[in-house]
């Protein structure tokens, strides 16, 4: 029963093709609906927990022309960093190298290795070294970007990036298992990428 | 709970506290009537019980005062880092929707409580929501299992759904919370625990005293590839480009985990911050009750020692009048 309503729903969401997002405001009740129904029949007697969608705010639909600004937010466990900022470029680290977004990117999904994320506003740069996470350019110039951990480059010790990679190399050369190469390999990998942002 | 079990104690001693004047012996005029300790044969009412119990709810009303002003600053510290992570989940479901109402063989439910007890019903609720979302996603080919944080939900489920729970895992709280600790706990999960679609249910913390029921789903990659091609919510899916790693499968595997552990964090501290806030108004209004019980006590109190005090007057002025007359 569910699965035809999910049919019925594709048909009305198809024609607002025009509108990619599905959590614009009409999809979003839609969405909510079907739930609440079938809870409503099931349990009559409790009200239905609230779910996700209905603390978020409405993306705006695919604007027709490509807009000025990409709206950037990049967020991290213990802070949004950058909330709806409107900026002219961010540049991310995807594992297949650096990678430009411009407003009007078309959209993507990119993972991120750790590396440095440089956000252009102006004349302006900042720069932030993250450690892994993924970046989702949506098709109406939102980016949003997420990492475990953020740090501007000017906090970085450059001696003790010396020192981690020179131990983690020597774990490397000295490791057993499969688990302690993995290990030692992606602490090379994190200090490497630091050195080079902090030479590059 | 502490109000309940004031409330219980004042009723079973009322008929202690309605003044009886206990029947002794005769105690000199002077001797006031309160004291336990006096010369044997003295005949007065005892306020001993009475003041029993003003001392113990005295003392209960202390400590559920302090243990109020313990929670509101655990609060303060919690409530900034659970606004902080508020932002983590939304680029999820911008980009995956939410779709509470997927049809999914395999359902997890992971229900999200406190260690601790003495938080209002908060706990409770978090199991009567898992006990109806299990009803709800039941059917002929679907199964549907628990995975549990906290001691107090354990408790509760596992009375009546011991076959159905997957894995426990409590003292969450030890530590102060870090994503870490989070995620190491959700690569657990993800590993030991098959699941198409993950439901968490938790407390989100609107206000120190409105805590709503809340509960986010995560599909596992398959099912988003499925619910991708049948296309509604996430048909959009496609027109992403994958930028990074070999195939489509891989990503989405990486994106799964990463929103799993993503939304786990930051229901973990909406729950943390629900339940001290919980904490803290269950303690106000029984530090309030115990204020309460304390007044009409002294006022029994009083009671009872003017009466004692008008008896003795009573029997030495009708003995006066006895010798005269």
């Amino acid at each position: 029963m569910l699965r035809r309503a999910s049919g019925l729903l594709a048909r009305p969401i198809l024609a607002a093709r025009a509108r990619p997002f599905s959590t614009d405001l009409p999809a979003a009740q839609t969405a909510d609906a079907t739930f609440l129904e079938a809870w409503k029949k099931v349990i009559p007697n409790m009200d239905p927990p609230k779910t996700p969608l209905s603390f978020m705010q409405p993306r705006p639909p695919t604007p027709s022309s490509i807009p000025s600004k990409l709206t950037v937010n990049f967020v991290l466990p213990y802070a949004s960093e950058l909330a709806t900022k409107e900026v002219d470029m961010v540049i991310v680290p995807a594992t297949t190298g650096q990678m430009g977004v411009l407003p009007g990117h078309v959209a993507t999904i990119a993972e991120l290795k750790p590396g440095v994320l440089s956000v252009h506003e102006g004349n302006e740069v900042t720069k932030y070294f993250i450690s892994s996470g993924f970046a989702f350019i949506h098709a109406n110039s939102f980016a949003d970007v997420i990492a475990v951990e953020a740090v501007p480059l000017d906090r970085i010790d450059a001696s003790l990036v010396q020192k981690g990679l020179a131990e983690f190399t020597q774990k490397l050369s000295s490791a057993t298992t499969d688990l302690e190469k993995a290990e030692a390999q992606i602490g090379i990998d994190v200090h490497s990428a630091l050195n080079s942002a902090l030479t590059g | 709970m502490a109000m309940a079990a004031l409330r219980r104690e004042g009723r079973r001693f009322a008929p202690l506290i309605s003044p009886r004047p206990i029947t002794a012996f005769r105690s000199s005029p002077l001797a006031p009537t309160r004291e336990a300790e006096g010369p044997i044969g003295v005949r007065y009412i005892s306020t001993q019980v009475v003041r029993n119990r003003m001392k113990s709810v005295k003392n209960i009303q202390k400590i559920t005062k302090a243990m109020k002003m313990v929670a509101a600053s655990k609060l303060r510290a919690i409530q900034t880092k659970a606004e902080n992570s508020r932002g983590l989940w939304q680029p999820f479901t911008a980009l995956l929707g939410d779709t509470p109402s997927v049809d999914v063989k395999k359902n997890v439910i992971v229900t999200v409580s406190s260690d601790k007890g003495l938080c209002g019903g908060i706990n409770s609720t978090s199991v009567k929501i898992s006990k109806a979302l299990h009803k709800l996603n039941s059917g002929p080919e679907n199964e549907t299992k628990y995975v549990i944080l906290g001691e107090k939900a354990k408790a509760q489920l596992v009375r009546d759904s011991k076959k159905d729970i997957e894995l426990i895992i409590t003292e969450l709280q030890k530590n102060p919370l870090s994503y870490t600790q989070v995620s190491v706990l959700a690569d657990d999960i993800l590993k030991n625990v098959e699941f198409d679609a993950l439901r968490i249910v938790f407390n989100k913390f609107h206000s120190v005293v409105s805590f709503l029921p809340t509960v986010s789903t995560v599909l596992s990659p398959e099912i988003v590839e499925r619910e991708a091609e049948a296309g509604g919510k996430l048909g959009d899916l496609d027109s992403y480009e994958i930028e990074g790693g070999e195939t489509k499968g891989e990503i989405l595997q990486n994106l799964t985990e990463f929103q799993f552990s993503c939304v786990m964090f930051n229901s973990v501290l909406e729950n943390a911050c629900s339940e001290q806030g919980a904490r803290m108004s269950a303690m106000d209004s029984s530090s309030r009750n115990a204020g309460d019980m304390l007044d009409r006590l002294t006022l029994t109190y009083n009671r009872t020692r003017q009466a004692s005090i008008t008896t003795e007057l009573i029997e030495i002025i009708s003995g006066a009048s006895a010798l005269e007359g």
